[in-house]
């Protein structure tokens, strides 16, 4: 059953999703979660997911303290109240 | 180049050290033997940007013996915001030498050895096995998977940071068998997917505490005392002034690292040149045929020339509100961010030329690909307002 949960969005991210910090969205896995989040904020759907539909390989996803790879993936089943962190790969001056 | 790697040894204290350090001496973990041992390290650091300033300072201040630092930048007026270890005299000069005369200042019992060159896949393990630990304070994907990947092979730590505006990574990577950096991210991102400091900006007291932070677990693993970042990627987000921990673990799934490849290729960007700014310069070197590209590249001289003859296009700049209240063309007719410009097409006519501009020139390549793509006649400026500001109109402020 889908259940309340919220993801939030670091400050590289942010502009694509009209500057939200934390988004909140109804789901019972991280990837139902990151789908709702980019049905909402379908600007960030390049930023979140490859051509393939995977999350891209410089965006980790975090339950806690835990890194959703080392979970069960997109998977992860989610309870009421939880939160997700999207943390991206940031390189500083240039890039 | 300084190239003769010192093995080390047990050089004692001299009583000038000892009244230096005496803060150090009376701790129960330093004491003369962890003080000995920082006079017999050496740690070398890979950038003396934002990172690198208090890292050196720190770990000039702390004794330790040998610092590297590779960098082949020129100090510029827009560093000063937050490369503290430069200042208004240094200006115009290298980085490198820049960095030296103030750690000799702090500290003439450390040695100094510059690597006035870019950190490459050919030099980064003959620079690298003279130190005891090496330091990524550097400010771009390529060279980060180059750090991380020399130190795999060096079996040396890896001692890293990260910033982006007002939020910052820190950790330790490949330290007594623990994760490193493709651990935490397998691959870079695309060019263009993540926005760069140079576009997005950075509180100048950023790298001071991230800087910090590298400092602190440098000096820790040398003196084996205390527990390391290793395992976990501390985040730091100023704005909210929190720390937050996360768990770093190796990935059973990563390729192992063997050798060194070409790490530009690899994070599809162009290539480092030497004696050229990494971050001071506008990005006007790649040249891709307009038939490929679906746009045309000028340089500020062409479009200056063009425009004196007659040439009128619509003129977009697609950086942000803050930078356009900075400085901006007068005749430019639409500022829409270029994130944005795919969705506000209504806003620029299909009916004129289109030239667009931002402050470099690659956020305006990347709103000029959308705008091709979308069947406009495109032209992008090459270098942005900044090669306009350099070369075609000094009066116009650089920011």
């Amino acid at each position: 059953m889908p259940c309340p949960v919220s993801i939030a969005l670091p400050t590289a991210l942010r502009s694509f999703a009209g500057g939200a910090s934390s988004v909140s969205v109804d789901a019972d896995t991280a990837g139902a979660a990151i789908d709702a989040l980019l049905d909402q904020h379908p600007g960030l759907k390049k930023h979140l997911r490859a051509e393939d539909g995977k999350l891209r390989t410089f965006i980790n996803v975090y339950l806690g303290e835990d890194d959703i790879r080392h979970l069960q993936r997109e998977q992860t089943p989610l309870k009421a109240g939880d939160q997700l962190l999207i943390v991206p790969s940031i390189a500083g001056g240039r890039a | 180049m300084t190239t003769d790697n010192l093995p080390n040894n047990n050089v004692p204290l001299n009583n000038d050290e000892i009244a230096r350090y005496s803060r150090h001496l009376i701790l129960d973990e330093v004491g003369v033997e962890g003080q000995t041992k920082l006079k017999n390290s050496a740690v070398l650091c890979v950038g003396t940007g934002g990172l690198g300033s208090p890292l050196l300072l720190y770990l000039a201040a702390a004794g330790v013996g040998r610092i590297g630092i590779v960098d082949f930048d020129v100090v510029d007026a827009s560093n000063l915001q937050r490369q503290i270890i430069h200042g208004t005299k240094t200006v115009g000069q290298r980085k490198v030498i820049s960095a030296r005369d103030r750690i000799l200042d702090l500290n003439p019992h450390v040695r100094v050895d510059l690597y006035e060159e870019p950190f490459t896949s050919e030099n980064a393990l003959q620079i690298g096995a003279g130190y005891d630990v090496i330091v990524d304070g550097t400010d771009n994907f390529p060279t980060r998977y180059l750090v991380n990947d020399a130190c795999v092979l060096l079996g040396k730590p890896n001692v890293y940071g990260s910033i982006f505006k007002f939020e910052g990574q820190a950790t330790v990577f490949n330290y007594q068998g623990g994760p490193n950096y493709r651990d935490l991210y397998p691959e870079p991102p695309p060019p263009g997917l993540v926005p760069s400091c140079a576009e997005g900006g950075v509180l100048g007291v950023l790298p001071g505490i991230i800087g910090t932070i590298q400092a602190a677990e440098t000096i820790k693993i040398l003196l084996g005392v205390g527990t390391t970042l290793s395992g976990r990627l501390l985040l730091f987000d100023a704005l909210a002034m929190k720390f937050r921990e996360l768990k770093l673990r190796r990935d059973p799934d990563a390729p192992k690292i063997e050798r060194l490849i070409d790490y530009e290729q690899f994070c599809g960007v162009p290539k480092q040149k030497p004696g050229v700014s990494l971050e001071n310069t506008p990005t006007s070197s790649v040249s891709v045929s307009a038939a490929a590209e679906g746009f045309a590249r000028l340089s500020v001289q062409e479009i200056q020339r063009r425009r004196a003859a007659g040439w009128a296009p619509f003129v977009l700049d697609v950086r942000n509100d803050r930078e356009a209240g900075i400085v901006r063309f007068p005749w430019a007719e639409a500022l829409i961010p270029h994130t944005e410009v795919g969705a506000r097409l209504a806003e620029i006519p299909k009916d004129r030329e289109i030239l667009v501009h931002c402050k470099l020139g690659g956020r305006s390549a990347q709103a000029a690909k959308v705008l091709a793509e979308a069947g406009y006649a495109v032209t992008n400026m090459e270098g942005g307002i900044t090669a306009w500001a350099k070369e075609i109109d000094p009066a116009m402020p650089i920011y």
